[in-house]
């Protein structure tokens, strides 16, 4: 196993280019349900790398997070109804909405670490949850909003692109989680990237070595919630709906099940992990009504035997091949 | 004047159940470092299992006993076989107890259906009694005394017991406590069951007046979380204080601003919060 870096990067991007290659060749082989189901695990997949952002790399264990995605959802989806506004204009309200939204939670949860912070953006969210939930009208209440409008691209030089359709409207949000990731790695990867892993490991330390570790702590929280707000954008688009299910507690669970069952603190992981989830609810919904039970069940299962996710499980199954080919070698 | 008396009654009742159920939490989180996310489903558990009984039994101390007791012996299996394998570890620990409740939720749904159950008041209690100028239910009147009573309670166990003395030693010091003889691991358990068996106490009590339904579990779960963010996790006076406090916001939010209900609960949250992050009462 003789990988320098520069070679693994190789690997990685030639991994990375067959994906984008199969993904942009997806529409010619799956009908327009499966099709949903792919843009489902992508905005899903966006949504666990934001929070994996807070989790794994800064190690905040967040159980708010779902608050970002519904506001984001909310905004966009009440601008495009309401006002008519175009997605030029809806989608970066909505994201800006869930990034003020992050920065006024982040005042009061940032005081806090452990369980408590978990607590307190448990029970920020549910805030955002209980204005979506009794301001009936602006919101809709229980209902939701339903009958969002799928946006158009109007493009300059009078070029209008209908995303109705969903063979369009799975490119354009091929092409957006693609950007969205891209900006990701490259937050993960640079030099804020990796303080914030400094400070998973040790707040004191980085302290001591002159980090503002609040200011980065703030920053990380909002930017991840700048992702998940982009990818409620996204879902109020597909779905065509929002209801306060979206910023539901049992929403932010679910997506922190996504993380650490995909494996927190890379971005292939929860990405992996969101896949998952999405891809059991969608095929175990059709046969029972027990889905709830299955997904408690799921929760346990992780906790249990795969607490570093599926990227752990690939990670340790290398190391011992690893192991035992050292020891084929030796003997 | 009646008004606000009865208004207040009110607010004070669902603030001993709250009591009940925070009590639970903040005892666990007090001693385990455990954020029980399982607690709303302990509340609703009790809740249905009182139900059952008193249709079958028609006793309500019975039906009070069978759930609390029930459930605390759920809490010691869910402590001994799982929670125990992730001590500190607060990642694991809130998805078991994550998948917990949903699990409880849907096993709920399966045996009970999807409608909600009211639980009759006990004989002694169904009437109203005359307070000065007004009439009021003495159900209510008889579970704030109870609440005030299992306060005590407490208080004296924590205080006045050897046990309570080893408890806040473990709270204080585990491995030193463990040196010393101290089992603590016992002690884990019989904390947890404790926080059960009162969670579910405040389920069969709250039947009556609160109803048993699904979504009950999220609805406490999340009232009994601002209770121990006001008050503190780890406190039994901030859980006494926070339950009172978010009870009389929770009922005077829904008679005067009933849109923004919850908002009236939230906001004070946020303002303590903003001004103590360990709550009230909590020191960390």
């Amino acid at each position: 196993m003789n990988t320098e870096p520069r070679q693994r990067n190789n690997a990685a991007c030639g991994l990375a280019a067959i994906l984008i290659l199969g993904m942009l060749a997806l529409p010619y082989f799956l009908s327009s349900y499966y099709l949903g189901l792919a843009i489902e695990m992508m905005i899903f997949a966006l949504f666990a790398m934001s929070l994996d952002l807070l989790v794994g790399y800064a190690g905040m264990a967040s159980l708010g997070h779902a608050a970002y995605f519904g506001v984001a959802a909310y905004t966009t989806g009440l601008l495009a109804l309401r006002l008519g506004w175009n997605v030029w204009l809806a989608l970066p309200a909505g994201v800006l909405m869930a990034a003020l939204t992050a920065a006024l939670f982040g005042l009061l949860a940032l005081r806090t670490r452990g369980s408590y912070f978990l607590m307190i953006t448990l029970a920020l969210s549910q805030v955002a949850w209980g204005i979506a939930f009794g301001w009936r009208t602006l919101t809709g209440g229980d209902d939701g909003l339903p009958d969002v409008p799928r946006p158009a691209l109007n493009l300059p030089l009078h070029l209008s692109w209908s995303l109705a359709g969903s063979t369009a409207f799975y490119y354009f949000v091929l092409v957006a989680i693609t950007v969205a990731t891209l900006l990701l790695i490259r937050i993960v990867i640079s030099p804020f990237g990796f303080a914030l892993r400094g400070i998973r490991e040790s707040e004191a330390r980085m302290l001591a070595l002159g980090y503002n570790v609040w200011r980065y702590k703030f920053v990380a929280f909002v930017l991840a919630a700048v992702f998940a707000g982009f990818a409620g954008c996204l879902y109020v688009y597909y779905n065509r709906f929002v209801s306060p299910d979206y910023l539901h507690v049992a929403r932010s669970a679910e997506v922190l099940l996504m993380v650490i069952l995909g494996g927190a603190g890379t971005l292939i992981g929860p990405a992996v992990g969101a896949a998952v989830i999405v891809l059991l609810q969608n095929l175990i919904s059709a046969y029972t009504e027990r889905w709830l039970l299955i997904l408690g069940i799921v929760y346990v299962f992780v906790a249990l035997f795969a607490p570093n996710g599926l990227v752990g499980v690939f990670l340790e199954y290398r190391a011992s091949r690893i192991k035992r080919h050292v020891k084929r070698l030796n003997s | 004047m009646a008004f606000w008396l009865i208004q207040a009654l009110n607010g004070i009742s669902f603030g001993m159940l709250l009591f009940l159920l925070a009590a639970g939490l903040s005892l666990i989180y007090g001693l385990m470092k455990v954020l029980n996310l399982t607690h709303g489903s302990f509340y609703l558990l009790g809740g249905y299992i009182g139900v059952a009984v008193v249709r079958t039994t028609g006793s309500f101390v019975l039906a009070t006993l069978a759930g609390a007791f029930a459930i605390a012996v759920v809490g010691v299996v869910m402590e001994r076989f799982f929670l125990r394998r992730f001590h500190l570890q607060e990642l694991p620990q809130a998805l078991l107890t994550f998948g917990f409740l949903f699990i409880f939720s849907d096993l709920a749904m399966v045996i009970w259906g999807s409608d909600p159950e009211t639980m009759p008041k006990p004989a002694l209690f169904d009437h109203s009694v005359q307070l000065g100028g007004f009439y009021y239910p003495s159900y209510r009147l008889f579970i704030i005394a109870f609440g005030l009573a299992v306060a005590a309670f407490l208080w004296w166990l924590q205080e006045g017991t050897r046990v309570g003395a080893m408890v806040r030693a473990s709270v204080d010091n585990e491995e030193v406590a463990r040196a010393l003889g101290i089992n603590v691991s016992l002690l884990f358990s019989l904390v947890f069951a404790l926080g059960a068996f009162l969670a579910a106490l405040g389920g069969v009590m709250g039947g009556p007046i609160v109803g048993v339904y699904p979504g009950a579990d999220f609805d406490v779960l999340l009232l009994g979380f601002v209770v121990v963010i006001i008050g503190g996790l780890g406190s039994l006076k901030g859980a006494l204080f926070g339950g009172l406090a978010v009870g009389l916001l929770d009922n005077f939010g829904k008679v005067f601003f009933p849109e923004l209900a919850l908002f009236t609960v939230f906001a004070p949250m946020a303002l303590i919060l903003a001004w103590r992050p360990s709550g009230l009462f909590g020191h960390e």
